[in-house]
């Protein structure tokens, strides 16, 4: 079984090193085959594991070891994989769609000359994104973190000819490191703690600091503060979060995504939909057992995931760019899994986790198949009466947009994946009876509107009314091949009945057989019961929500198309403070990177030139010149004064020992 | 164990090659290539022969290994050589790093070819004398001679400045050793030997460690370099030939640290605790300060090196941490440090090689008709960067954790570092790899040719597999790592006990 394991995680990596190293050798369509084919083997293991562990009895975690990494003291790492259901849901997520985008690639990035590089770039991210989520320890799942940043570094920057392009690349690396410093921290904190960063060691261990019970005591002077054991978890899960906050463009270190969507359109189907940004939520899954003993950590996380559901909906509602549309709503579904973590309903934030990789990544790659059929045009307001023209494309879409409004029918399970996930989410958040509970269930409640609001606009925009394209592009619009249609279909599958199929295993009656522990939750927590009892309005308001914004949007984009513009001309400074997405580029630009800018400029011409060297070597090279005025003497002779220097000093230390000795 | 003088062996026979290069004429083609294969192979055979060293070498034992001993002068001053997990490996770095000296001055070197060489494996004797000094005194004499022909390096193959840069070099350091004199002697006195293991064994009075330790501080320091002594080396690597700065980056800088640790941390630890919370505020200035200053760099050259003196500071923040952590990381990131800024130095000489140029400005666009060179270049910035999976990462890690074990403040600022290396980084590597190719002095350029892919694959191939696989390392130096921080604690412990005991 051990090779099972080692081949799922490593076969990407074999498909990165032969497109990578012999692709300029074997071919673009070998390459092309070599990493497609590769994958697809990968994809179908991952689902005989899922079946395995996940819906199978298997009780025990599984654990592989592959080869010692660090030792030193008492820290002791290896890379080593440990496979239990919530690795397993993640196997099936990242191989599945991971797959479906390499054999995407093949049609959309058919005309690219460099697609060796792509397609070893896309293995190369699987791979490392593997490491992460199979990860025994701390360290390796920070291997993997950094590892997925680099691809996705490497893919933004893909079209490395394109400014923008490398910028974004570098802003998208750059922010990461922010919450990396977090994360790093976080680590350092959990090895001070726990003596460890294995896995086991710290979830057996755990236990011992459930609060009250070593109240008082400090354990880690930590900033200056001297941290008890309660506070000690508060401060540890909080630095951890902020990476996550970092790689899941939660608010504050959000301003990488929308950039990121520079990179190839199936890139960000892959990395920024449905993989890379969720390993946040991952981490903090992963690491229920600290963050469960932690309230305070987790108010945070609800607060941070709550407005970040919401900020990004608003940002999302007035963007013209079909793929910084479903950018912002990326980012906003990420809030909403960070809300249900926070409120300690770790099954119902996976579950949206998995469903909402399957009908985003549809969504990207259906805009793809758009952006593909009018000639790279990614600007809505020349889109529009697209629906004829590409029927199959269209069809995906709307099953996306289903999907992600939630779309079903109350008290029922009919509903499409979004339904019973994200539905999920809202009524958990109100059923956490907490002041900060009902903050992000309002919140949501109205991102939810918002949601249904900009994902049917993007529709209407694109597929309904009147064409807006010039006439040259509208003729030669068409529908893509086969080869990328396939992974449409196969994700509209999904989109739809994800759902349904797994709901009661994720967040319902199967859970406790479902996640075998693989996710930790006190005995205090109760949320899986309480949301039972919520009251039926809550149920509904989601429903609600999205009924009203698909109202609307038609109203606003098909009954009267002027609105929009008027509102936007009556609502200049809101409608601009939202276009600019609050302004935090802007605002972030001028505290952080101007400034560093400026104080590197300082210290160098200042710092260094005018103080230490015009106090120091250039100083003290102007006074011997005044004394001496004998410059040319000074600047060849040195060698040799410093040589006959140290021969003096060498034999006034040996007569010294000498004189010294004979005494 | 061998029964063979291996290290004086391996420390001398680069005069072999002297020998030779004495004998042989360079004013014509044939001469110069003459020359270059001499040197190319004394270094080569200098490195197999090294290996036995390592090969040789017993992990378990934490003391010193394949000592030898004659007396000299009959003054108690000893030709005193071995190697412990300290040293040893330093040995191998200096021994490897060489032969990719030699390869890179191939062509870029134009004038007094011989003499260049010379200057070279004299160069390569006293650094690994350094390494190999058992007795004070031999070590200072390797300590200071190896700036000699590091001074001629620079200023006789040097760029345009070389005159101010390498009085720069000679007024800092003039001042580090006339003091590090002082204290040997003192040292002398105090214990009665020169020998490094009886004065590593030899416990000096508390109020002496103190000036003793900031004698040898004034030395090290300047070398390592620790801020705000640190000017010499931007200017030094701006106009050093490619070579001088792949030794300096490579080697010189270790000698600091080296110096920190067997001197500072192992013959004084009561100062060394007394003066950490000094050293760390040093090194966290060092790492903000140097990375922001490298951020605004116009020249490639200069941005490096600041980066260099940034990722200094993390070895001197981790040495002075004193736990087993923040100290084999900070030999580990001494060791990768050497291998990937030499390799940095190296790709700054590939394109100053073509364009004689190192402003980033006149560069743009390069992956477009150098992508071996893109590929190469990218795996020494991550390692720059500190990317896991690079040699890089594993010493920044545990010399971060390291201090945040003895100060957590030290390593919250110290891991900012972490996101201004990302943006100086990446930020260089932008401007001069990716754009589109619109210089037109760029446009002619060549990929790497076999000579410079010989020199940068097994570089890179070994930055990854020691990010992968540090265990060799670790293996090596752990033993002599836990001696030393045993008896650190011990002397710190008894130490506080004569506190209390007097109060």
């Amino acid at each position: 079984m051990d090779m099972l394991y080692k081949a799922i995680v490593f076969l990407p990596l074999i498909g990165f090193l032969i497109a990578g190293l012999g692709g300029s050798t074997i071919g673009a369509k070998a390459s092309e085959f070599v990493t497609t084919s590769l994958m697809v083997v990968v994809a179908v293991l991952s689902w005989v594991v899922f079946f395995n562990v996940a819906l199978g009895h298997h009780e025990e975690v599984i654990k592989v070891q592959v080869l010692h990494w660090i030792q030193s003291g008492g820290l002791d790492v290896s890379w080593a994989f440990r496979i239990d259901t919530l690795t397993s849901v993640m196997f099936v997520v990242v191989n599945t769609v991971s797959c479906l985008v390499h054999l995407y690639s093949i049609g959309y990035m058919h005309h690219d000359p460099h697609r060796p590089r792509f397609f070893a770039y896309l293995s190369l991210f699987t791979f490392a994104m593997l490491m992460l989520i199979t990860s025994d320890n701390l360290l390796q799942m920070f291997f993997g973190w950094e590892g997925v940043g680099l691809a996705s570094y490497l893919l933004i920057g893909f079209w490395f000819k394109k400014p923008s392009a490398s910028a974004a690349a570098m802003k998208a690396f750059i922010v990461n490191r922010v919450g990396d410093f977090g994360f790093v921290l976080g680590i350092f904190s959990v090895f001070v703690l726990f003596g460890s960063i294995n896995f086991d060691t710290i979830f057996a261990a755990a236990p011992t600091y459930i609060p009250a019970e070593g109240q008082g005591k400090v354990v880690i002077n930590l900033f200056g503060m001297q941290l008890d054991q309660a506070h000690a978890i508060t401060a540890t899960c909080l630095l951890l979060f902020l990476g996550a906050m970092g790689k899941s463009a939660q608010f504050l270190l959000h301003t990488w995504l929308p950039d990121a969507m520079e990179g190839p359109t199936p890139v960000s189907a892959l990395i920024h939909a449905a993989t890379m940004v969720t390993a946040g939520v991952f981490l903090v899954a992963r690491m229920s057992p600290l963050f469960e003993l932690s309230p305070d950590a987790l108010t945070v996380v609800t607060i941070i995931g709550a407005i970040t559901a919401f900020f990004a909906a608003t940002v999302g509602l007035v963007q013209n760019d079909i793929k910084r549309v479903i950018a912002y709503s990326t980012c906003s579904q990420l809030g909403y899994m960070f809300a249900a973590l926070g409120v300690g309903a770790y099954g119902a934030a996976v579950f949206h986790l998995f469903t909402h990789a399957f009908f985003k990544a549809l969504l990207f790659l259906g805009a793809g198949s758009v952006i593909h059929a009018v000639d790279g045009e990614q600007d809505m307001r020349y889109m529009g009466g697209l629906r004829k023209h590409i029927k199959m494309t269209y069809w995906a879409m709307m099953i996306g947009t289903l999907a992600l409004t939630g779309v079903g029918v109350p008290f029922t399970v009919i509903g499409t994946a979004g339904f019973f996930s994200k539905d999920a989410i809202i009524e958990a958040t109100y059923a956490a009876h907490s002041a900060s509970g009902h903050f992000a269930f309002w919140l949501l409640v109205i991102a939810a509107f918002f949601t249904s609001f900009y994902s049917w606009r993007l529709v209407h925009m694109t597929f309904h009314g009147k064409p807006r394209a010039s006439q040259e592009v509208m003729h030669h619009v068409h529908e893509s091949p086969m080869v990328m249609l396939l992974p449409l279909l196969i994700l509209s599958v999904g989109a739809l009945l994800a759902g349904v199929l797994f709901h009661e295993r994720f967040f319902g009656e199967e859970y406790a057989e479902f996640w075998k522990g693989a996710l930790f939750t006190l005995p205090t927590n109760e949320i899986l019961h309480h949301v039972h009892e919520v009251p039926a309005l809550v149920k509904l308001s989601p429903f609600i929500a999205m009924v009203l914004g698909f109202v609307l949007s038609w109203w606003m984009y098909i009954v009267s198309p002027n609105v929009p513009k008027v509102l936007a001309q009556q609502h200049r400074v809101l409608y601009q403070f939202l276009l600019n997405k609050w302004y935090f580029d802007e605002l972030y630009d001028f505290l952080f990177v101007r400034s560093a800018k400026w104080l590197g400029n300082f210290l160098w011409k200042e710092g260094d030139g005018r103080v230490i060297d015009g106090f120091g070597p250039n100083g003290v090279a102007a006074r011997v010149m005044d004394v001496t005025g004998r410059v040319v003497r000074l600047q060849s002779g040195y060698l040799y004064h410093y040589a006959f220097a140290m021969l003096i000093g060498i034999a006034a230390l040996v007569t010294w020992m000498m004189f010294g000795s004979a005494l | 164990m061998t029964d063979w003088p291996i290290l004086t062996v391996v420390t001398f026979l680069p005069l072999v090659g002297v020998l030779l290069l004495l004998l042989t004429r360079d004013d014509s083609p044939s001469g110069r290539r003459n020359v270059l294969t001499i040197s190319l192979l004394t270094t080569l055979v200098t490195f197999v022969v090294s290996l036995f060293i390592w090969i040789g070498f017993d992990n378990a034992n934490p003391g010193f290994q394949m000592v030898e001993k004659h007396a000299w002068l009959n003054t108690g001053i000893s030709y005193a050589v071995g190697v412990d997990g300290i040293s040893m490996l330093f040995v191998i770095l200096t021994t490897f790093l060489m032969p990719f000296c030699v390869l890179a001055s191939w062509f870029a070197v134009e004038k007094r070819i011989k003499e260049y060489m010379i200057a070279f494996l004299i160069l390569e004797v006293l650094m690994l004398g350094v390494f190999i000094s058992l007795d004070i005194v031999l070590f200072y004499v390797f300590f200071e001679a190896g700036l000699i022909p590091m001074f001629i390096i620079i200023g006789v193959w040097g760029g345009k400045d070389r005159v101010y840069a390498s009085y720069k070099f000679f007024l800092y350091t003039l001042l580090g050793s006339v003091l590090m004199l002082l204290a040997i002697m003192a040292m002398y006195w105090n214990a009665g030997t020169t020998s490094i293991p009886e004065l590593l064994s030899h416990k000096f009075p508390a109020g002496m460690q103190t000036w003793l330790w900031l004698a040898f501080f004034a030395s090290f320091a300047v070398k390592m370099p620790m801020w705000p002594v640190h000017t010499w080396l931007p200017d030094a690597h701006v106009q050093a030939p490619t070579a001088g700065s792949v030794i300096l980056a490579g080697i010189l800088l270790k000698l600091g640290g080296y110096g920190f640790i067997r001197f500072s941390l192992a013959m004084f630890p009561v100062a060394s605790d007394y003066f950490a919370p000094f050293v760390f505020t040093l090194s966290v200035l060092a790492i903000i300060y140097t990375s922001l200053v490298a951020l605004m760099q116009t020249d490639i050259k200069k941005l490096i090196a600041y980066s260099s003196i940034a990722h200094m500071g993390y070895v001197t923040m981790g040495i002075f941490a004193a736990n087993v952590q923040g100290l084999q990381g900070a030999i580990y990131q001494m060791l990768s440090h050497g291998i990937v800024s030499g390799a940095l130095f190296l790709c700054v000489g590939v394109v100053y090689d073509r364009m004689h140029t190192r402003e980033i400005a006149a560069y743009g666009g390069l992956v477009n008709n150098m992508p071996k060179y893109a590929v190469a270049f990218m795996i020494f910035t991550m390692a720059n960067v500190g990317l896991p999976g690079t040699s890089g990462f594993v010493g920044e890690f545990l010399t971060l954790m390291g201090a945040f074990r003895a100060n957590t403040f030290v390593a919250l600022f110290a891991a900012t570092g972490v996101i201004l290396s990302a943006a100086y980084a990446l930020w260089l590597y932008r401007r001069v790899i990716f754009g589109a190719l619109d210089k037109d002095t760029l446009k002619i350029l060549l990929d790497l040719s076999a000579r410079e892919k010989v020199i940068l694959y097994p570089l890179a191939i070994l930055t990854i597999f020691f990010g992968v696989y540090p265990a060799p390392v670790f293996n090596a130096t752990a033993a002599s790592v836990d001696l030393l921080l045993k008896n650190y604690t011990a002397a710190i412990e008894a130490a506080h006990s004569v506190a209390v005991t007097m109060n």
